[in-house]
């Protein structure tokens, strides 16, 4: 996005008359990440004409939605609340149309070792895991499981929350004595950890949108995290990660992971739009790790960097997303 | 976790659902805010011509007299308004006590917790902190004086002693009558400056206001003061005390910074000491933050798990609270903003990266049922973390088969969990 860019709704678009409502913030660990989504998506949209109302999603929404219904919502809200399905199972019984994907589909997303089996079953590459809860441990002695754990997985470890994002809570373990002191911090996130088999690599973000024509690869984004643990401040902190995009890969690799993106896009049930994050190994495998369907937009966020590389306008795809959902329900 | 992560965390304490014991705001509804309001627009319509126009940078000459009547609650009785200098809260006034006097590589003396304020303004300085032990009747002048040997030892240049000597913040002592003469003891002994930062001192709930530092040695301290607790923290009105040498130097400082303090809210602050029935206010303030403060100790009596302590403030905003052995206050922080409770991790009152195992508890600003109510969550959320240490602290990775990713076949195997059995081995 060009910073010095002319004042939203001062490029001479047309004013959209449809009534978009955007939601962010909510009541999870990344409300700060979704505030800044939600902004931006904002401001994109005021750019391209389109004066959207940004607002909560608290018990405020649903008397709001009904007393001034929006012909569709954009959901830039992380965690929990937008990416679980429930809000969106919501908006189904409210007949809110909502950009992004259906319940179901964000349900079976969001819990990160659901979405790898089924991935897995569909021949996708993805790195070996373990999803266990707290009451396994206790139950079973915490030496004991963590002992087959490592027996089985290696070492380093990526010890992560089953559920969630902005790389909260995930740690990557080198050292066997390390790793009870990281499941400790890792159950404060939610009540099941996931344990994964550390893959050595080059991370991409592999965006996916839909504008009525079907899913559409975008390219990829190659993140190189100037500390190499692309963590929460990596990732919101301007400057401490270096994005390449399109990502320096050849051109089979290029595709493989273009496929693999779309695969994961489509074996999972995803609409819209969907960011995969991936790893690829020095020999060119790809690797699927998670994805998200409410993916980040703020400005340090990958899929607005997609988007741009692929030769659209933020604004316009978001608004074309949103008078596409527009009256339609599921 | 880093402080980027913590401030994320944090995001979630504007939502009502939440609880939080981590905020240190006053309590301002319970001003007369009718009296107030119309006071400052009369401020604005019929003394225009000065409380919007630019002042001394000393700060205005009325509202430093009555400064002088405030500080002699506590015992100041010597202060002249020519050694005041008006502040945009305490906050520019330690601010500007640093920039004087500080050099990188200096050392400040702090106790250990110290106000997270000060030590962001050290830390912009370069100054290196050193922190003194406080026990629950504050600092311990023992520990004082070792550091002053130390630092002489070393060769260090100690520049001042920061302290907070009532209802600390945020450990919620108060320094005991005999150790504030045995510190300004040590102060001459030692030829140390000492920094008194005293924003509680009059929201005592026990007895009267004790004797400040300054009042017993008008060289070797400065004094920092503020309204932001006393009346309001949105007019960003506090001062400095300092011998005369100093206070030009103040002076010049804030010239530099802001040129003068605002105008209209010192107008408002010495128009509110005139006119309005302040010290009943504080009065008011007190029983308010007392009754906050019942309501804080009677639920951590009742609910805390054993193996956790904390302090019991006379006055003030905070509680100062130690988990139980094992416990990292920040990384329990998303249990915590799960269970709808919020707090402030200990460690970002350390220079040193101490202080894991504490957490500050602000009781000033929730209702009395909603402090319940966040002890009650608080409770839940250690004695959840205390089942999860009990589980993963007792292993011994000595023993673990440990297998190098370099030692196995390289192949791909399937997932170990059950619940994968259609992996694609």
């Amino acid at each position: 996005m060009n910073e010095t860019a002319p004042a939203p709704a001062a490029t001479g678009a047309e004013p959209h008359a449809l009534r978009a409502v955007i939601l962010a913030g909510g009541l999870t660990f990344e409300r700060e990440v979704s505030l800044s989504s939600g902004t931006q998506v904002w401001e994109e949209l005021a750019r391209v004409g389109l004066d959207a109302e940004l607002r909560d999603a608290d018990a405020g929404l649903l008397p709001g939605l009904a007393a001034a219904p929006a012909d569709a919502v954009f959901i830039a809200l992380h965690g929990a609340t937008g990416e679980d399905g429930a809000l969106r199972a919501v908006l189904d019984l409210a007949g809110v149309p909502y950009v992004g994907s259906p319940a179901a589909a964000c349900r079976l997303a969001w819990d990160k070792p659901a979405a790898k089996s089924v991935v897995r079953s569909a021949g996708v590459a993805t790195p070996d895991w373990v999803a266990l809860p707290h009451s396994t441990f206790r139950e079973l002695g915490a030496g004991a499981v963590l002992d087959l754990m490592v027996a089985r997985l290696g070492l380093p470890l990526m010890v992560k929350p089953a559920s969630g994002g902005s790389a909260l809570g995930v740690q990557k373990v080198s050292r066997v004595e390390d790793l009870p002191a990281a499941m400790v911090s890792c159950f404060a996130y939610g009540d099941t950890v996931m344990v994964e088999r550390y893959v050595e690599g080059l991370e991409v973000a592999l965006s996916v949108i839909d504008l009525g024509s079907g899913p559409e690869a975008l390219p990829a984004v190659e993140i190189a995290p100037e500390s190499g643990v692309f963590d929460y401040t990596a990732r919101y902190t301007p400057g401490l990660t270096e994005y390449h995009t399109p990502a320096r890969l050849a051109d089979d690799v290029a595709v493989r992971a273009a496929a693999l993106a779309m695969e994961v896009h489509e074996v999972l049930g995803l609409a819209d739009l969907s960011r995969t994050d991936a790893i690829i190994t020095p020999d060119g495998e790809v690797h699927f790790l998670e994805v998200n369907v409410s993916p980040g937009l703020t400005e340090t966020s990958m899929f607005p960097m997609a988007v741009e590389a692929a030769g659209y306008e933020l604004g316009e795809v978001l608004a074309r997303l949103l008078a596409r959902r527009a009256g339609s329900t599921r | 976790m880093k402080t980027s992560e913590i401030r994320a965390l944090f995001s979630v304490v504007s939502r009502p659902e939440v609880v939080s014991l981590a905020g240190g705001m006053p309590a301002v509804t319970a001003l007369p805010l009718d009296a107030v309001g119309s006071m400052i627009g009369d401020l604005v319509s019929g003394m225009g011509a000065q409380t919007l126009q630019y002042g001394s940078g000393q700060g205005d000459p009325r509202l430093r007299e009555r400064i002088c009547d405030v500080m002699a609650l506590e015992g100041i009785t010597d202060a002249s308004p020519s050694e005041v200098v008006v502040t945009v809260g305490s906050q520019q006034a330690l601010d500007l006590v640093t920039r004087v006097f500080i050099d990188p590589g200096d050392v400040v003396l702090a106790e250990g917790p110290s106000y997270v304020g000060a030590l962001g303004v050290f830390q912009a300085s370069q100054a290196r902190v050193r922190h003194v032990a406080m026990d629950d009747d504050g600092l311990i002048p023992e520990a004082l004086e070792e550091a002053l040997i130390d630092c002489r030892a070393n060769g260090d240049r100690v520049k001042f002693l920061y302290t907070v000597p009532n209802f600390h913040n945020p450990a919620g002592v108060t320094l005991s009558e005999p150790r504030r003469e045995a510190i300004m003891a040590l102060a001459e002994k030692y030829d140390l400056l000492v920094i008194e930062d005293n924003p509680y001192g009059l929201l005592g709930f026990e007895h009267e206001p004790m004797r400040a530092l300054r009042a017993r040695n008008n060289q070797r301290v400065i004094y920092l003061g503020s309204f932001s607790k006393t009346f309001s923290p949105g007019l960003r009105v506090g001062w400095v005390l300092a011998p005369l040498a100093v206070r030009e130097k103040l002076v010049l400082a804030t010239e530099a910074q802001v040129l003068c303090p605002p105008s209209l809210t010192q107008y408002a602050v010495a128009r509110y000491l005139d006119t309005q029935p302040w010290r009943e206010q504080i009065k008011l303030f007190t029983e308010l933050y007392r009754e906050r403060r019942d309501a804080c100790l009677e639920s951590l009596d009742a609910m805390m798990p054993p193996g956790t302590i904390w302090t019991k403030p006379e006055g003030g905003f905070y509680v100062w609270l130690k988990l139980p052995h094992g416990l990292d206050a920040k990384l329990m922080q998303p249990r915590a903003v799960n269970a709808l409770v919020a707090y402030v991790p200990g460690i970002g009152f350390f220079a040193d990266g101490n202080g894991r195992e504490y957490m500050r508890l602000s009781y000033c600003y929730p209702q009395p049922d909603q402090i319940r109510e966040g002890v009650r969550r608080l409770a839940r959320v250690i004695e959840a973390e205390l089942d999860l240490h009990s589980t993963f602290d007792r292993v011994d990775t000595g023993t673990f088969r440990a297998i190098r990713p370099d030692q196995e076949s390289g192949r791909m195997v399937g997932p170990a969990n059950s619940d994968t059995s259609e992996d694609g081995r």
